[in-house]
């Protein structure tokens, strides 16, 4: 049976905002900005938005971010809340948006996220954003979000012989793609031998493994697939959705060479009633280099463990058979949190790119997001068309 | 140090929260404890007052072997903190306790590079500052 939810919603608009390096501006302030983007994008006014979803900035905690958001941006939602995901909580946001339009409880959602990591981030002392079992790593050296990565990209490869070399790929079309991507924030080339020669963060992750740190936020707007073929630009419809979060820590952890995305995929496909074939992009929460690996084989792009030797000879580029993050990725365009994996795969589904950056004739793409230590998986499959 | 004769620690240490103190007292008494769900036999960590395998609370604090295998391994080669620039490279791991549950530590005594996940390893307890004592790792005799 068909998902009942599949193609009734839509995202209507899309914002970025400047992306690098803002010294001086403020977390709320790169979320109007992003706010503002995506009404303009798609000819709405705040007036016409009655729902609002945040993810709360972890440079500048409070309560009930999405309520100091609505109320900076004259806004009273009937449907407002702080969804904690981590890296998976702009993907999740689309999905709550559906969810909140389907129950009944407001008509048009914007969901937003903004950071100023890059100017206001202090190195992690203690980490900024705690998952509860600082106490039980910290104390062994465990510093920075490199570490427990490192972990789970060494157990990839011990487990299946994956290399270095091999995610330097991953790196390289992240790279070129960021390189033909207006507002992306690293477009020095980059060829496998920088890759191969950059220094090690945590052993086995290198320097070019390793995602920006970024200012910068972004937008989308979600409302009814009715609503939308109203509005100016083309709809791009959610056909499916998923979410798996295994586990909170790699102690607890059943496995680090497989992830949440493995389960969240499977049912994001079979909402859509679509599979990793149909797929025409991916764009592919890329933390670092290895989890980009591990999320293409969780959601069936290729068989498990065999991701190092997929993704060489172009295949992830523009051009080749699945073109995966299409901006950069937070390894190459900026680091918002996935925010802006979801408003890439709205352009790339709009086909309104310049040719050298257009996925061609694009109809359905996947995105994922992922938070903590492999700790939380959200899936979205987007497409061209409503049925 | 108001006697101006022992260095400061200026690497992390825990906050012991009262569900953990017992770990980190048996680290201090050198002979590690972790807890056993006596409703289901669940080993488990980090500490917690209720079983994660099933949500018992008849949960006590047992010895264990401090026998345990290499589950996954990296080197930090980054010093985070002023405290860590006279130790990088050094090992960060996650190792299987023979009861089961698995902990964050350093396997030391050989170099970084040569831990591979699968090495049989055991406890060393360095007492670090008085009132903190931490599990590191080294390979099990005859490796």
């Amino acid at each position: 049976m068909t998902w009942p939810l599949r193609g009734q919603y839509a995202i209507v608009g899309i914002g970025e905002t400047a992306l690098g390096k803002l010294p001086g501006r403020s977390t709320l302030s790169l979320h109007l900005e992003a706010i503002k983007a995506a009404l303009d994008d798609c000819g709405l006014t705040i007036k016409d938005i009655d729902g609002l979803l945040t993810n709360q900035p972890i440079q500048d905690a409070m309560r009930s971010y999405a309520v100091v958001v609505a109320t900076a941006s004259g806004l009273a939602p009937d449907y407002a809340t702080d969804l904690a995901n981590g890296g998976a909580t702009p993907v999740a946001m689309a999905q709550h948006a559906a969810m909140a339009i389907a129950a009944g409880l407001c008509n048009t959602v914007v969901c937003v996220h903004a950071r100023n990591q890059a100017t206001r981030s202090q190195l992690p002392e203690r980490a900024e954003v705690r998952d509860g079992n600082e106490d039980f790593d910290e104390p062994y050296g465990f510093l920075g979000a490199v570490a427990n990565h490192a972990l789970m990209a060494s157990r990839h490869m011990a487990l299946y012989g994956t290399t270095s070399a091999q995610l330097g790929a991953i790196a390289v079309a992240a790279r070129r793609h960021a390189m033909v991507t207006p507002n992306a924030t690293s477009k020095k080339p980059l060829t496998i031998e920088d890759h191969q020669a950059s220094r090690f963060i945590v052993e086995p992750l290198r320097l070019f493994d390793c995602s920006l740190v970024s200012d910068g936020g972004g937008a989308f707007i979600v409302t009814t697939a009715e609503r939308a073929r109203d509005l100016p630009l083309p709809p791009v419809y959610i056909l499916g959705m998923g979410q798996h979060h295994p586990h909170s820590n790699l102690a607890q952890a059943r496995e680090v060479a497989t992830l949440g995305g493995a389960i969240s995929s499977k049912t994001a496909y079979r909402l859509a009633g679509l599979g990793p074939n149909d797929m025409d992009f991916a764009q592919i929460y890329d933390c670092f280099t290895s989890n980009t690996l591990i999320t293409l084989e969780d959601y069936g792009f290729c068989p498990k463990g065999e991701g190092g030797a997929w993704v060489q000879g172009g295949r992830i580029e523009l051009g080749g058979e699945l073109p995966v993050n299409t901006h950069g990725g937070l390894l190459s365009q900026a680091h918002v949190e996935g925010m802006l994996h979801v408003t890439e795969a709205v352009k790339q589904l709009r086909g309104l790119e310049p040719a050298e950056r257009q996925v061609l004739g694009a109809e359905v793409g996947i995105v994922s997001g992922h938070g903590g230590v492999g700790a939380l998986h959200a899936s979205l499959i987007l497409g061209r068309h409503a049925s | 140090m108001e006697d101006g004769g022992v260095e400061p620690y200026l690497k992390p240490v825990p906050k012991v929260e009262p569900e953990a103190a017992p770990y980190w007292q048996s680290l201090r008494d050198h002979a590690m404890k972790v807890q056993h769900c006596d409703s289901c036999g669940h080993w488990y960590f980090p500490p917690s007052t209720h079983c994660p395998a099933c949500l018992s609370a008849d949960v006590t604090w047992r010895p264990v072997s401090g026998r345990a295998v290499v589950w996954s391994s990296a080197t930090m080669h980054r010093a985070y903190l002023p405290a860590y620039e006279g130790e990088i490279p050094y090992n960060l791991s996650l190792v299987e306790l023979d009861e089961g549950p698995r902990v964050w530590t350093n396997v030391v005594e050989i170099p970084p590079d040569q831990v591979r996940i699968g090495l049989n390893v055991r406890v060393r307890y360095d007492d670090v500052t008085p009132g903190l004592t931490l599990a590191r790792f080294i390979p099990a005799a005859g490796q």
